[in-house]
């Protein structure tokens, strides 16, 4: 399913596949105030997984110290060219994202 | 107007669907380990114990960093059936910044970008079997970036 949200590319290199994503999101703290003296309610993705042909990968449990719109590398051995990695991420909001990707050749 | 109809029902149920394990997934979260100001609760919050200090694991930070905002670390184990990473940021309000759960076939490898509130340790614990290892890098921080 594709969305505006998240950025991915996907490329093998040697045995290594390569996975960079870049989602979009405020990752609000909570303790920020906006310019009305009023505090932002936190905002921010708790959870992050990651499969590669339906089996997981990669669990990632946040913070809220993950940079606003949130940038993440991962290295996966294993995967062919042809091969599907998806990344969904869910925030303390209850939205989620999800995003998939083809492996290519670097 | 009638596809429109049909366009949101479609949309409501996908949503629906997907949300569905994910609010499941949920009760997932670290919440003690994660909402903690203390450094040493985060890391007695994720099970932690003896942990050993190990150069196996290569962070890869600035020195100094200009804005606290966006601190990019690279952070790669070496560590024999590594499991997890976590990072934590000492002097930040609440330390625990993530954890990385690896399996089939991810390496233990991660880069991603940090907020940090001032300068600080960057902490990095790594999980292989029954044993866990640390590790730390020092950033200066020049501009304050938690808001």
């Amino acid at each position: 399913m594709a969305s505006d949200n998240m950025k991915m590319r996907a490329q093998l290199k040697g045995e290594v596949t390569e996975i960079k994503v870049l989602m979009s999101h405020p990752m609000e703290t909570g303790r920020k105030k906006d310019d009305f003296d009023q505090l932002i309610p936190a905002h921010f993705v708790q959870l992050l997984t990651a499969t590669l042909n339906g089996q997981t990968v990669l669990e990632a449990q946040w913070g809220t110290g993950i940079s606003k719109n949130p940038y993440l590398t991962f290295r996966l051995k294993g995967a062919k060219v042809g091969d599907t990695v998806v990344v969904t991420w869910l925030d303390n909001l209850g939205k989620t994202a999800t995003q998939d990707i083809t492996v290519t050749q670097a | 107007m009638q596809r429109r109809n049909f366009l949101t029902l479609l949309i409501g149920a996908v949503t629906s669907l997907l949300l569905a394990p994910l609010s499941a997934l949920a009760a997932v979260w670290n919440k003690a380990a994660f909402e903690t100001p203390k450094l040493d609760v985060a890391i007695k919050s994720l099970d932690v114990v003896d942990e050993i200090v190990s150069q196996d694991i290569l962070i890869i930070a600035p020195d100094k960093a200009e804005n606290g905002a966006i601190v990019q670390v690279e952070i790669k184990s070496n560590i024999v059936n590594t499991e997890s990473i976590s990072i934590l940021v000492e002097k930040n309000p609440t330390p625990l910044i993530a954890h990385f759960k690896f399996s089939n076939g991810a390496e233990p490898f991660v880069i991603t970008r940090i907020k940090m509130a001032e300068t600080s340790d960057v902490k990095v614990v790594v999980k292989a079997g029954t044993q866990y290892f640390t590790n730390a890098k020092n950033v200066i921080v020049l501009e304050n970036g938690c808001g």
